[in-house]
C-alpha cells in the first residue's frame, strides 16, 4: 500500500488491523487508539481520500490502496492551515482526539471550503473529544478555512486547486 | 485490546470470482463489505470465519444506482454515503436520505455498504426498514444463476438471511409508481447510535384519496417489520390526522418490541405509534408540496 505517498509492503497478519499495522509495523503512532469499536473517530486516517475508522479496516483491506495519515498533514514543514487553527484556537487540550478531528476536518474543507458550524459538527459527529472541546475544534476548523480562503485570493491558483490541493 | 481470530485472507476482482471462492470454501468463508458489522463481530469473537473474501474491489461492478422508468436498481456495494449523496433517489425516495442521515456517522458512513447492511439482518438495521417499507427485492447470485426474493423472504430471522452458502446478494430493486412520497423517522439515544425504533413510510395518492402505503419498522420484533394490517386500514382513505392517529394505533398493536437497555417495551410501542404518525404526516406533506 502507499502510506503518505511512499510504498510499503510488509508480509502480515491477516487479522491485523489497519490502527495497529499503522503504529506497531510502521511507527505512525500519530494516529490515536482509543475505543477500539469504531465509536471514537481518534483512530481515523484517509483511505483512497475518505477518511475512515483505521480499528475497524484490516491492514490487508488497505492493500494496494492509498492511507494518509496525520503526519502528511505537515508538508515541507509547515503546518496545514487545520493544524494552524487548532493551535490559533486551542482546538485541542489533551490532544487525544486531535489526529482523527484534523484528518476529517481536512477532508471536509476539500469538498466543502467554507463549511458552516453545523456541517463542521456534523462531520465530526463520528468522532468523540473526552476533553469535550468541541467549540474549540467547529472554531479551529472556521479558522482553517477563512485562512485558506485569505491565502486563495492571495495566490493566482484557482480555487479547485488549492481546495484539493492536499487531497492526492 | 479486540483482535480478530487468525484468520486467511482473499480478495475477489469480480463477482464471478467471489462466487467461486465462496463455493470452494464453502461455510467457512464470509463475505467481507464495509466490514463495519463483521470486523467489530469478529474482534468481540462473536464471528469466527476461517476465511474473509473482501469484495471491495467489486465497487466498480457492484456500486450503482440505476433509475429506471419501473424501478430503481441498487448495487449491493453501494456504500450509505453515496446513498445519502443521491440526488435522483432522494427525488424518487427521499425516505433514502432521511434514512442516510441518522445511520452511524459520517465516517462509518464512508465503508458501509447496502448489502453489507440487508445481509447483516440485524434487527435495528435501518436501510432493512427502508426497503421493507418500499417493497424491494433482493436479487442474490449464485454460480449458477439467480434468483429474485422478497423483502419477507429474505430476512429468515434476527442475523439470518436466504443467502445461502455459496451465494452473494447483488442488487436491490425498488418497484417505482408515480403519486407517491415517502419519509423516515427514528429516534435514538445519542446521535449516530441505533434505532431505539424507527419507522418508514411510503404513500401513494389517487386524487385524494390513498391508493396504497406502506409502513416498515426497526428495532421492534426479530426482523425489521412490514405491517400490512396498516396498509389495508390506509387504502381508499382520504389522509387525515384521524387516519394517522389509527395507523399509528395498529403498528404499536402488530410490533413485538423486547425491553432492552435501549428502552421498555412500552415505551418502544409508544415511539412505534408515534413515528408511524411522524412517517404518514410526512409523507403526504411531500406529496402536496410535490417533492
Ligand atoms: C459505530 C457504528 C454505528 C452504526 N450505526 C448504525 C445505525 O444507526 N443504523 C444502521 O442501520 N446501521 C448502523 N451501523 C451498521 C453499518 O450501517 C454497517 O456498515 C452495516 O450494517 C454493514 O455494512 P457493511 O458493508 O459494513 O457489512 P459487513 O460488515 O462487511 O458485512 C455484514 C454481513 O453481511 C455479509 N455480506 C456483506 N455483503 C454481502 C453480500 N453482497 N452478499 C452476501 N453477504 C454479504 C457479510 O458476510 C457479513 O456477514 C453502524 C455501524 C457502526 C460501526
Ligand atoms: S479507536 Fe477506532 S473509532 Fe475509537
Ligand atoms: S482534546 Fe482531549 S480528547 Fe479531545
Amino acid at each position: 500500500m502507499t502510506v503518505n505517498g511512499e510504498e510499503v509492503t510488509r508480509e502480515i497478519e491477516g487479522r491485523l488491523l489497519l490502527i495497529h499495522f499503522l503504529r506497531d509495523h510502521l511507527g505512525l503512532t500519530g494516529t490515536h487508539w482509543g475505543c477500539d469499536t469504531s465509536n471514537c473517530g481518534t483512530c481515523v486516517v484517509w483511505l483512497d481520500g475518505e477518511p475512515v475508522k483505521s480499528c475497524t479496516v484490516l491492514a490487508a483491506m488497505a492493500g494496494g490502496h492509498e492511507v494518509r495519515t496525520v503526519e502528511d498533514l505537515e508538508q515541507d514543514g509547515k503546518l496545514d492551515p487545520v493544524q494552524q487553527g487548532f493551535m490559533e484556537c486551542h482546538g485541542l487540550q489533551c490532544g487525544f482526539c486531535t489526529p482523527g478531528m484534523m484528518m476529517t476536518a481536512r477532508a471536509l474543507l476539500d469538498r466543502n471550503p467554507d463549511p458552516s458550524a453545523q456541517e463542521i459538527r456534523e462531520a465530526i459527529s463520528g468522532q468523540i473529544c473526552r476533553c469535550t472541546g468541541y467549540a474549540t475544534i467547529v472554531r479551529s476548523v472556521q479558522w482553517a478555512a477563512a485562512h485558506e480562503a485569505g491565502s486563495r485570493t492571495d495566490e493566482t491558483d484557482s480555487p479547485e486547486t488549492v481546495a484539493t490541493g492536499t487531497a492526492s | 485490546m479486540q483482535v480478530p481470530a487468525p484468520l486467511e485472507y482473499e480478495r475477489a476482482t469480480s463477482v464471478d470470482h467471489a462466487l467461486g471462492l465462496l463455493e470452494r470454501l464453502g461455510s467457512s468463508a464470509r463475505l467481507l463489505a464495509g466490514g463495519h458489522s463483521l470486523l467489530p463481530m469478529m474482534k468481540l469473537r462473536l464471528a469466527n470465519p476461517e476465511y474473509l473474501i473482501d469484495i471491495n474491489d467489486l465497487h466498480g461492478e457492484l456500486g450503482y444506482i440505476r433509475m429506471e422508468p419501473a424501478q430503481i436498481r441498487i448495487g449491493a456495494m453501494t456504500r450509505h454515503r453515496e446513498l445519502l449523496e443521491s440526488d435522483a433517489l432522494a427525488e424518487a425516495f427521499p425516505i433514502f436520505r432521511d434514512a442516510e442521515r441518522v445511520i452511524a456517522d459520517p465516517v462509518v458512513r464512508n465503508r458501509g455498504t447496502l448489502g453489507g447492511s440487508l445481509c447483516q439482518a440485524d434487527p435495528s438495521e435501518d436501510l432493512s426498514a427502508v426497503c421493507t417499507t418500499l417493497g424491494a427485492s433482493c436479487v442474490i447470485r449464485n454460480r449458477t444463476g439467480e434468483r429474485v426474493v422478497t423483502m419477507e423472504e429474505f430476512h429468515r430471522g434476527p442475523y439470518e438471511t436466504a443467502v445461502e452458502d455459496g451465494e452473494m446478494l447483488v442488487e436491490i430493486r425498488i418497484p417505482v409508481r408515480g403519486g407517491g412520497s415517502s419519509a423516515y423517522e427514528k429516534v435514538e439515544r445519542r446521535a449516530g447510535d441505533w434505532a431505539i425504533v424507527s419507522a418508514g413510510a411510503a404513500v401513494w395518492l389517487d386524487g385524494e384519496v390513498i391508493a396504497d402505503a406502506r409502513v416498515g419498522l426497526a428495532a421492534v420484533g426479530p426482523n425489521t417489520t412490514g405491517l400490512p394490517a396498516v396498509s389495508e386500514a390506509l387504502r381508499g382513505k382520504r389522509p387525515s390526522e384521524d387516519l394517522y392517529e389509527r395507523a399509528g394505533a395498529l403498528a404499536a398493536e402488530n410490533c413485538n418490541p423486547a425491553t432492552d437497555m435501549r428502552g421498555s417495551a412500552d415505551y418502544k410501542r409508544h415511539l412505534a405509534k408515534e413515528l408511524t404518525r411522524r412517517a404518514l404526516r410526512r409523507s403526504v406533506a411531500r406529496i402536496n408540496e410535490g417533492v
